[in-house]
């Protein structure tokens, strides 16, 4: 198949060895799960559960509540400790309500919903509300609820399902081994899923660094002349979701569009495994694979890890660090996110936890730029991180916003190659947090004036009535302005908000 | 020598002819400043800026009687708009953001008298007569004109909270080896 | 167990490369041709050379000084050595040392830090030592000498290349005039090129470094190749050094075709002077030229399409200075307007229009 070639892009050197040979483990249940009412992108879960409640295995303890959200699941069987705020697996350490649940030791399953016996007879809303229903998210990273994803073919004419199992982060080989192991697994998924969407074909993009994976998943695919799996090139971000459209297909998603407008729904490999459990057995999505690598852990694996087991125990079970740890990242190291400690739990969007040492990490000192250009090269979205970076240094964020730091997707490359560490990615994150509160701001600015303006043209209208009336009752007084007196507009005002 | 002088003489009167003409022939209308300046400003009639609403402030404004650094609800978005409208340079130095604040009604001391809800020119607070009140967050701009007819103290304003939704990273701060230099610019 | 405070976000990995990593390495593809030359020149060239690099390494640790900036680890980054390296290899080795002493001080003090130190300055402070040393000290900037290889017959001994460095004793035998400026001079008595190029050793003589000129002017072969170096290293990219090249050939090449009685040939132009150090070293510095791939062919065309004329038509024989910094100076709005298409939008920066499928 032809490929396209992507822009800019980096080699960082990869590291996936330490646990690409590494059979997935699974992690002997916790002491205790902490799990989160919002794993993903939309609103929290809405709680289900209550201190000393009983739950079972795949018990929903949490419903997805608005139109994107999704809900939680008990991963075994226990009681609920409480539901409390507990600091959750982000940055800024600050806490998210988390419902703790012991469990009891007997892992006992619920009563499932029944499996769909002949998905591809069953109509598109039957399965999407089976992987709603099962609080399944992109396991990518970005964990957005699939299910709005799966959705998607009813507003438009879709042509490709895209797998994403491109895994272009250092480290990581967690879909690496999904994919040997479960091949056909992800194969049935991708076909239900590919049915519920409508599209007529199946790409799965796999990069050439995994050999077995892309023999393995070509073999298993080879019933099915819709679905062909494809080896792109190694090049950091080939995994972003609009660069792999377009090494596949040589197709550009507009700014502010989306892939499937151009007809291509992309999702991750291992999402594709949870639709086939949740369909197939009425399994909601309660673990995950999580690989657990970096210089700083003794015993690095790939571990099948319930919803909820804190970091911390991940690690323990892992051997423990065999150095300190600099960073301690959930996710790659290139757009992972730094954990503020490891008593937070492992989400659905956990496909890694690093412990990185200082060496890995080579981070030093800033110094000035020398303007060399590097990070314009490597940029695939084509921006000019350098004259960006100098705007956000100033404050300029109008200045930064013209040059496209919102079309900056926080991918790394211009930190990762910049000869003067300059921390590019951490400007533009700020810069596009700044820019979202103003936005945000603006907004909530406009929503006051039109509530302010509602006000006065209902109290204007209140006035003209209570005048109206007035002068209908006493037509002697008509020549005398109408009472203004302080309790009288109270009044009106009262019987207004009334 | 001469003829440079007489040249140069004769180009400055003839560029600066062009100029004039150019003033007066490609002027552009002036704007009606005072309803742009007023379309900027948040509209609630809060009156913190120490006029008796937001269009008087704008009427000050366009005058160039009023600093522009007076609409605490607006915060650093409306300062930035008026300083780019009126094309003067935002001095945020003096502007302490206090951050986003919303204000919160203390449920027990509240007696619901309903004096804050004809105070509050967004109808951002929910309640009835002897019932107790409280705020509407979204709809609170946190002009705070609440805070003093309450009878018993009840309101008080509280910084808009962090979340996981709002949270952002804060700017860099550099370890830097050389390059910065520690007074003045650069350019 | 506790985690370092969260101080910075993503991404935590890194590349290897570094500041002093990339200056090193323009160093290091100097050496060969610096090496041979001054081998060609001799002591007095060895003398002025350091001297030379050690006043933009004083110069440099003053400026810091004054700056209240940490000073040896700005100086461990070897801009300051690379500066005064470039330099010495744009002026006469015979020069006396104050010429390197002074050029120094222009190139670090006036043209770098002046502008704020490393990665703040608009103009290559090599090239505006040089130039400025050229307007002031035409007669010390362009007494050139033909080549007397170390330990040659003739050629001067270390005491006397301190007469000639440090006392100013030039011996009036020696001088020769650059090929360039040859051609130039015979063109403004009325001899045109064809007759003047008889007298100019043949190209591949020149290309070896046979001939009049600065240290880095001569040896055309062994600039060339620290060029590849750095080309191979991904330190330098080809866009720069192509199109300066391309540029100047095809200009030259043209007007050789139309009138040969006045315009040398593109291949002259291309080994003569200091083209190749130009192309290759100096329109090539980060700081002063543009950063995006488009912006380095259009700013390269321009160095070229100066050197040719400024060669050709102004009072000097050779442009390679002026004509970079020239370029220098547009180097910021080139940028400005060569800005990278971004991904899903067009080169005005509005989304694309979704194809029809």
């Amino acid at each position: 198949m032809k490929l396209f070639p992507i822009r800019g892009g980096i080699h960082p050197d990869y590291r996936k060895e330490q646990t690409s040979e590494k059979a997935i483990v699974v992690m002997p249940m916790p002491a205790a799960l902490y799990i989160p009412l919002q794993q993903h992108i939309g609103a929290p879960a809405d709680v289900l559960v209550a201190e000393g409640d009983l739950v079972k295995k795949g018990q929903m303890i949490a419903r997805n509540q608005g139109t994107v959200s999704a809900s939680q699941h008990a991963p075994t069987s226990g009681r609920i400790r409480t539901v409390t705020e507990v600091t959750a697996p982000h940055p800024s350490g600050l806490p998210q309500t988390t419902i703790i649940l012991e469990p009891d030791g007997k892992d006992e399953w619920a009563d499932l919903p029944e499996p769909i016996a002949d998905p591809f007879s069953a109509d598109t809303h039957t399965i999407n509300d089976r992987v709603a229903q099962s609080g399944i998210v992109g396991m990518g990273g970005a964990a957005f609820p699939s299910a709005i994803k799966l959705n998607l073919g009813e507003q438009k004419k879709l042509e490709i399902l895209l797998l994403n199992g491109a895994e272009c982060e250092p480290y990581l080989t967690c879909d690496d081994r999904v994919m040997r192991e479960y091949p056909d697994e992800i194969i049935d998924g991708a076909r239900i899923m590919a049915h519920a969407l409508g599209t007529p074909r199946v790409v799965i993009g796999i990069e050439q660094n995994k050999p077995q994976a892309i023999e393995i998943m070509t073999k298993a695919a080879s019933a099915f002349p819709e679905i062909k799996v494809v080896a792109v090139p190694v090049q950091y971000p080939m995994g972003s979701e609009r660069h792999l459209v377009q090494a596949i297909t040589g197709r550009e998603t507009p700014a502010r569009k989306l892939t499937a407008d151009l007809g291509i729904v992309v999702h991750n490999v291992s999402t594709t495994r949870a639709v086939h459990h949740a369909i197939r057995f009425g399994r909601p999505l309660i673990a995950r694979v999580v690989t657990v690598s970096g210089g700083a852990i003794r015993e690095p694996n790939n571990v099948l890890t319930p919803i909820g087991a804190r970091v911390a125990d991940l690690v323990e079970f892992c051997g423990g660090f065999s150095a300190r740890p600099e960073s301690v990242v959930n996710g790659g190291p290139m757009m992972g996110q730094p954990l503020p400690s490891l008593e937070v739990p492992v989400v659905k969007g956990t496909s890694g936890i690093l412990a990185l040492t200082a060496e890995e990490i080579n981070d030093r000192p800033t110094s000035a730029c020398i303007r060399c250009g590097s990070c314009v090269t490597v940029c695939p979205c084509g921006l000019s991180p350098v004259d960006m970076a100098a705007f956000v240094r100033k404050d300029n964020l109008e200045g930064a916003a013209k040059l496209g730091v919102m079309d900056c997707f926080s991918c790394g490359s211009c930190s990762w190659v910049c000869p003067s560490h300059i921390p590019l990615v951490h400007y533009f994150n700020y810069a596009k947090g700044v820019l979202n509160d103003l936005e945000r701001e603006s907004r909530k600015n406009e929503r006051i004036k039109t509530l302010a303006e509602v006000r006065v043209i209902r109290i204007e209208k209140a006035t003209e009535a209570k005048r109206a009336a007035l002068a209908a009752r006493k037509p002697a007084s008509d020549a005398t302005p109408p009472s203004n007196s302080g309790e009288a507009k109270a009044a009106t005002e009262e019987k207004a908000n009334a | 020598m001469l003829i440079a002088i007489g040249s140069l003489t004769i180009m400055g009167i003839v560029l600066g002819g062009l100029l004039g003409v150019a003033a007066r022939f490609l002027a552009v209308e002036e704007n009606p400043l005072e309803e742009e300046l007023k379309e900027l400003l948040p509209g609630s009639q809060c009156g913190q800026c120490g006029y008796v609403g937001c269009s008087q402030y704008a009427a000050a404004l366009a005058k160039g009687e009023a600093p522009i650094t007076l609409c605490p609800p607006g915060g650093k978005v409306v300062i930035e708009a008026l300083a780019k409208k009126l094309g003067v340079t935002a001095d945020l130095s003096e502007h302490e953001e206090k951050g986003p604040e919303h204000a919160f009604i203390v449920e027990d001391l509240c007696i619901g008298c309903t004096r804050c809800i004809r105070e509050c020119s967004t109808d951002a607070i929910m309640g009835a007569n002897k019932l107790m009140h409280t705020i509407i967050v979204d709809a609170c701009h946190g002009c705070s004109k609440c805070v003093p007819v309450c009878p018993t103290d009840a309101i008080v304003m509280v910084p808009v909270r962090v979340t996981l939704r709002n949270w952002h990273w804060p700017k860099p701060e550099i370890e830097q080896t050389h390059s910065e230099p520690k007074v003045g610019h650069a350019h | 167990m506790s985690i370092a405070t969260i101080s910075k976000s993503g991404p935590f990995a890194h590349g290897f490369n570094s500041v002093q990593k990339t200056m090193f390495t323009v160093l290091l593809a100097l050496v060969p041709a610096t090496a041979f030359n001054l081998y060609l020149f001799g002591w007095p060239a060895i003398l002025l050379f350091t001297v030379t690099v050690g006043a933009c390494v004083a110069v440099e640790a003053g400026c810091l000084m004054l700056a209240d900036r940490p000073v040896r680890a700005t100086l461990a980054d070897y801009s300051a050595v690379l500066t005064g390296w470039l330099l010495a290899m744009s002026l006469p080795p015979w020069a006396p040392w104050w010429v390197g002493v002074l050029a120094a001080v222009f190139a670090i003090a006036l043209a770098k830090h002046a502008f704020g130190g490393i990665g703040q300055n608009v103009f290559n402070p090599a090239m505006v030592g040089r130039t400025v040393l050229l307007v002031s000290f035409p007669v010390a900037m362009t007494a050139w000498v033909m080549p007397h290889p170390l330990f040659s017959s003739g050629a001067p001994g270390l005491a006397e290349a301190i007469a000639i460095t440090f006392g100013g004793h030039m011996p009036d035998t020696v001088s020769a005039a650059s090929a360039l400026g040859y051609i130039k001079t015979e063109l403004s008595r009325g001899i045109p090129v064809t007759q003047s190029m008889a007298q100019v050793p043949d190209l591949m003589d020149m290309a070896r470094g046979y001939r009049a000129g600065s240290l880095g002017e001569t040896s055309a072969i062994l600039i060339l190749a620290g060029g590849l170096f750095l080309m191979a290293k991904r330190v330098i990219s080809w866009h720069i050094p192509l199109s300066v090249m391309g540029g100047l050939f095809l200009i030259a090449a043209i007007f050789h075709a139309v009138d040969s009685a006045h315009f040398a040939s593109g291949t002259f132009h291309l080994v003569s002077g200091a083209t190749f150090l130009g192309a290759f070293f100096i329109a090539t510095d980060y700081v002063t030229s543009p950063v995006s791939k488009k912006g380095q062919i259009i700013f390269g065309l321009g160095c070229g399409a100066l050197i040719w004329l400024i060669r050709n038509f102004a009072g000097y024989p050779e442009g390679v200075a002026f004509a970079v910094l020239l370029m220098n100076g547009l180097a910021p709005i080139i940028d400005q307007y060569t800005r990278p298409r971004a991904f899903g939008r067009n080169s005005k920066g509005e989304p694309l229009q979704l194809e029809k499928p």
